[in-house]
């Protein structure tokens, strides 16, 4: 069982690495910003897509902050336990914002949201080479209204796995 | 692309001594804070010389005249309503035939076309004095070049009739932009000020954000993730050639800018959540910080001799500019109106910053002197930021993206009084601009 998924995993390591490498200059474009794609499926505790589904891959924030609500840190103590039950896999976590707000601010904004998810997940005791930030400002919106229901979901930090990479 | 001007040495001793007098004549555009009636001018198509010369004698003067019209301070008075031809550039002009139709300015030209080269020579007419306002004057370059001939023509008679040095031969580069919003396509592109030329610089597989023209308008700064994280790149206009200035691991760099000595590039670097201002030497990548708080510090631009910072910081509790010395230390604020105030730009004169002010639901460009006195909001909507000067400071150039689903953003330029709102046309989407200086 253990040998089988550990192979499963590389797999799907492998997948992520081949598609990286097809577009080298394509990786600001390339990463799904939804989360990391439809890596294995849900009913495998240890594949991306039961981290997406299950864990929840994301926590919103209010308008122009960056701290972490309550309902944030209980996801992020769940994607703590999951990451160091599954060790193989490394994650960037990307910092966003609505579309209020000039480039620059939120583009720092953004930093200051991955950065206090990735903080939480650190002081939960996941190791912090394998947790990397990058901030996207107001430049990869998931919601396309105008409106509080939208901006609500664009504020966000999302944590996008990538497999393990040995070596 | 070198130039080749000289004043007709007749013209010259002739007007010499009519150049005080002129600058008093009726014939003169104060640009001030008041409603302006706008000039009404002739720009009858230019004298061919030779068939191979027509196309050019037409179009020089239709971007001549829309350069000058586009300004707000001039009407141009149609060809239909025009009494006179001009035929041959050396011949009197009748000048009745302009003041019926109340032309007041007129501008008579020539071209001829030989070998690749085209040579155009112009004459501004103050039509109710009956005098030539200046020299008459003659460019000569590549014929391929001929809309900056054009541009040329029409900085001369901006400049002799405002007093104002002028802005036409110049170039903007910007991101343009197609897609929808959640899927936003984005390549850095250079055109000529009025949309003319352009020309694509990047391809659009990474995000790239906000060009910086070098003083000398040569290279581009500007923010790329084509290494997943947005780093600052420099690119060569010329050879399309980038290399990317700051590549550590684990640190996000952008907004960068140019100080006016074109070797130093102040910008934002983000590590661990905070984000400051650091300098950097371009040619040795040496980089020395500027600001160590745990506010965002960002959007930094240097005064025109090189020796101030002015930035945005919500050190306070929220977006407000500030000044500092070039080599970093004690800042102090210059905005204290109700909203949010960021992205701020140093006048090319020295003497105002622009700005983008958020305040309830809108967005405002606006201009402030540097002791923050005197604050104009020029613009007002949804969404507008990203100011950039024209090279003599009379016109702020912006981005403005539409609201909700479909939104979309373009470019739009501003007279600093406010007035003028116009659209600059561009073949997508745009947003970012940055207006470089006049060209040599």
């Amino acid at each position: 069982m253990g040998i089988k998924t550990i192979r499963a995993t590389f797999l799907v390591g492998l997948v992520a690495l081949v598609a990286a490498c097809t577009s080298p200059l394509d990786s600001g474009n390339a990463v799904d910003l939804n989360g990391s794609g439809t890596a294995g499926s849900a009913s495998d505790p240890t594949s991306i897509a039961f981290f997406q589904e299950k864990v929840g891959d994301r926590v919103l924030f209010a308008v122009d902050q960056a701290n972490l609500s309550a309902e944030a840190m209980s996801i992020l103590d769940a994607q703590a336990t999951w990451l160091t039950q599954n060790p193989e896999y490394s994650a960037v976590i990307e910092g966003h914002a609505d579309e209020q707000g000039t480039t620059d601010y939120n583009l720092a904004l953004g930093a200051r949201r991955a950065n206090a998810a990735r903080e939480f997940l650190v002081s939960r005791g996941v190791a912090g080479d394998r947790v990397k930030v990058v901030s996207y400002g107001k430049e990869r919106p998931i919601e396309v209204c105008s409106e509080e229901s939208c901006y609500a979901r664009n504020r966000r930090a999302v944590t996008v796995l990538s497999g393990a990479l040995t070596g | 692309m070198k130039w080749v001007l000289f004043v007709f040495a007749a013209l010259l001793t002739l007007w010499t001594g009519a150049a005080t007098a002129q600058s008093n004549g009726p014939l003169r555009i104060e640009i001030t804070e008041g409603v302006i009636e706008p000039l009404p001018l002739a720009v009858p198509d230019f004298v061919p010389s030779g068939s191979s010369a027509n196309e050019y004698a037409r179009n020089l003067s239709r971007v001549i005249a829309a350069d000058l019209a586009g300004t707000g301070l001039f009407r141009e008075v149609p060809a239909s309503a025009h009494i006179s031809t001009v035929t041959d550039f050396g011949a009197p002009i009748k000048f009745a035939d302009w003041k019926a139709i109340n032309a007041q300015a007129l501008i008579t030209g020539a071209v001829s076309v030989s070998g690749g080269k085209a040579t155009v020579q112009f004459r501004v007419w103050d039509v109710f004095s009956g005098a030539e306002l200046g020299n008459g004057l003659q460019f000569a370059g590549p014929v391929e070049g001929w809309r900056r001939m054009a541009h040329k023509v029409a900085d001369q008679v901006y400049a002799r009739i405002t007093g104002e040095d002028p802005y036409f031969d110049s170039r903007v580069v910007f991101v343009s932009e197609s897609g929808p919003k959640n899927d936003r396509r984005k390549r850095l592109a250079v055109m000529d000020y009025d949309g003319a030329n352009l020309q694509y610089l990047t391809d659009s597989s990474a995000i790239v954000l906000a060009p910086r023209f070098s003083p000398s308008g040569d290279r581009v700064l500007y923010t790329s993730y084509e290494s997943g994280f947005p780093r600052i790149y420099v690119l060569d206009i010329g050879k399309v050639t980038r290399r990317v200035l700051e590549s550590s691991d684990g640190i996000m760099s952008f907004a960068p800018r140019f100080a006016p000595d074109g070797k130093t590039v102040v910008f934002s670097l983000s590590q661990g959540g905070n984000t400051d201002l650091y300098m950097m030497d371009i040619n040795t990548g040496s980089r020395k910080r500027l600001t160590s708080a745990p506010s965002i510090e960002t959007a930094p631009s240097y005064s025109p001799d090189g020796k101030q910072i002015v930035f945005e910081s919500d050190r306070s509790g929220t977006q407000q500019l500030y000044i500092m010395s070039a080599g970093g230390g004690e800042a102090r604020r210059i905005s204290f109106g109700k909203g949010r105030y960021g992205t701020p730009v140093w006048s090319p004169r020295g003497d105002m910053i622009a700005f983008t002010k958020q305040a309830g639901n809108r967005f405002h460009i606006g201009v402030m002197r540097t002791d923050g006195g005197e604050e104009r909001l020029l613009t007002a909507s949804f969404l507008d930021e990203s100011p950039t000067w024209s090279p003599n400071g009379r016109v702020i150039m912006f981005s403005r993206e539409t609201q909700g689903a479909n939104g979309r953003s373009s470019l739009y330029s501003v007279d600093i009084s406010g007035r003028n709102l116009r659209p600059v046309s561009t073949p997508e989407g745009g947003s970012d601009p940055s207006w470089s200086p006049l060209q040599r």
